[in-house]
């Protein structure tokens, strides 16, 4: 199974665009994500730029429209994230358990959907564009 | 039962499958630190399994402790001391002892270092006892999934299809027969270690294919093995990271489990590579297969087997539709691959290639002269490809026959339908 482990730091919905983590936790961190490569559990991962210097789309009506961050109406936004294959949801919380985090941060996990999980109408409607011949 | 009686069975429920988690990412490094101290695999995987029935009894009214990992290290080392006092008084009697302990080496090992620095080269070396070649295949097999993959007996036994009392017998035995060859505990050297990298690496592959090959409906715990097999060979690429062919049968496992959600129909039946639809294969893998094979292409200018087998599932990852596909390069990697692993098979594959290169003509000159391969007499694949030719170059009289001589040769019942349906068409 996938499990996407989301990073939430409180505070960062407000964090300047160009704010930078600070060393000694990412010397932590890194750590971190080398125990998870070592165990072989890991696929991807990757930190995100603060809310401030991105954007949201939303489509109120059907039309697309533009807000600029930071978003005031945020309670919590992602900081980052692991993609990590583990046998259980169990495994996955324990990875996340490991995690050293700092006290406003909080970890969410989810399991990504398998295509072979959905109904025959639904594993036809995510196959995507026809196949070509 | 009562409320709280349910409450507390959800709980003891949630603590065990908490305690499962813990053991599979704990119990390989624990039995490796273990096998280092006692010198002996069996009695270090005992000692885990106590480590474990005690965290088992423990853990649901105390919760996970902070550092499972440690609390199993420090159980299992008590275990042994407990085990070490009582062998050394059978000793006094009987002057023979059963297992080599070295009081020293179990009292003193300060946890904090076997935890972390030589947990890597404790790792490394329970791989490479658990896939000795003094074992069978099937037995190396087991105990790698059992040792390595923190797979219990019966997981073990509904994955290869096997009563679990065989697996359980087939895990006994290989202990033994480690024991009674004197196997060492450590990570052979020099040239050795070539051999018996291959030997690890040939173990791996067998139980990704053994997932592999697994059909839809059957039990989960076999496609699961796909992912043992990957994880297992995620971590030796790790631990040994300038050795080309384990980056080279990483490239290999990712790049086919990539496919797997294209490979079977809504109906379970298998689906042929070129007729997949390549928006279902997995881009996240592939990403990772074509990494991975970055790497063992840098690491050496001879490619080896799984790295050339690698490049080949490459050519086909990084066609976006099967006409697209570099038949080309696929016919030179198999080229490599028969100048360095001659065999019929390979030889057969290459024809397919250059058919699809340059034409039918150029793969039957090929295939013609592998018809008298005496390791090829009974394989249905020839006759089918040499067939598939023949009817591309409108021989149609000859390539009835072909069909017809696979068809009676294949032991799949719907390959044979499709192969008694490509003949029956050319009957008229």
């Amino acid at each position: 199974m996938r499990f996407m482990m989301l990073m939430i730091p409180k505070g960062y919905e407000t964090a300047a665009p160009s704010a930078m983590p600070d060393p000694a936790a990412v010397a932590a961190m890194m750590k971190y994500n080398e125990s998870l490569q070592k165990a072989g559990v890991l696929l991807a991962l990757d930190g995100l730029h603060p809310p401030s210097a991105g954007a949201r789309v939303s489509f109120s009506g059907g039309k697309p429209k533009v807000t600029d961050g930071p978003f005031v109406e945020a309670k919590e936004v992602i900081g980052g994230y692991w993609m990590i294959q583990v046998k259980s949801k169990e495994e996955a919380i324990e990875w996340a358990s490991r995690c050293p985090a700092s006290d406003n941060e909080v970890i969410e996990i989810r399991q990504v959907q398998e295509f072979s999980e959905f109904p025959p109408d639904i594993q036809q409607a995510a196959a995507g564009f026809p196949e070509r011949t | 039962m009562t409320a709280t009686d349910n409450h507390r069975a959800d709980a003891h429920k949630a603590a065990h499958k908490a305690i499962d988690a813990v053991w599979r990412i704990e119990s390989a490094r624990l039995i490796a630190g273990l096998a280092r101290m006692v010198r002996d695999i069996g009695l270090a995987e005992e000692l885990a399994q106590d480590a474990l029935v005690a965290a088992l009894e423990q853990w649901p009214e105390s919760g996970v402790p902070r550092n499972p990992g440690a609390w199993l290290m420090a159980a299992a080392k008590n275990r042994a001391i407990d085990l070490l006092r009582r062998n050394k008084l059978i000793e006094r009697k009987h002057e023979e002892l059963g297992y080599q302990f070295e009081a020293g080496q179990i009292a003193a090992p300060d946890l904090d270092t076997s935890m972390d620095d030589s947990v890597g080269d404790d790792l490394l070396r329970l791989i490479f006892t658990a896939c000795h070649p003094v074992l069978a295949s099937e037995a190396r097999v087991a105990l790698t999934l059992r040792l390595l993959g923190g797979l219990t007996t019966g997981e073990i036994a509904r994955a290869f299809l096997a009563p679990e009392a065989t697996i359980a017998q087939r895990i006994v035995r290989a202990k033994r027969a480690l024991s009674a060859a004197r196997v060492p505990f450590e990570v052979p050297r020099g040239p050795e270690l070539t051999a018996r990298l291959s030997s690890v690496l040939e173990v791996i592959y067998l139980i990704f294919n053994e997932g592999y090959s697994a059909t839809a409906g059957e039990d989960w715990m076999r496609p699961a093995l796909c992912e043992d097999a990957l994880r297992l060979c995620r971590i030796l690429a790790e631990l040994v990271p300038t050795e080309p062919e384990v980056h080279g049968l990483v490239a290999l496992m990712e790049i086919q489990a990539s496919r797997s959600g294209a490979r079977v129909d809504a109906s379970g039946k298998p689906v042929l590579l070129l007729d997949q639809n390549r928006a279902l294969w997995d881009r996240l893998l592939i990403r990772r297969g074509l990494a991975a094979l970055g790497r063992a292409r840098q690491m050496s200018a001879q490619a080896g087997a799984y790295t050339l087998q690698a490049a080949i599932a490459a050519c086909h990852a990084r066609a976006r539709a099967a006409e697209e596909t570099d038949w080309e390069c696929i016919a030179t990697l198999y080229a490599e691959l028969a100048r360095l692993a001659p065999s019929p098979v390979v030889e057969l594959n290459r024809a397919v290639a250059i058919a699809m290169a340059f034409g039918p003509a150029a793969g039957l000159e090929l295939v013609d002269a592998l018809v008298s391969e005496a390791a090829l007499e009974n394989y249905h694949l020839l006759p089918s490809v040499r067939g598939d030719f023949l009817f591309k170059l409108g021989r149609l009289g000859e390539a009835r026959l072909e069909f017809q001589r696979a068809a009676a040769l294949t032991r799949n019942a719907r390959e044979r339908d499709l192969l008694l349906d490509r003949a029956r068409i050319l009957e008229s």
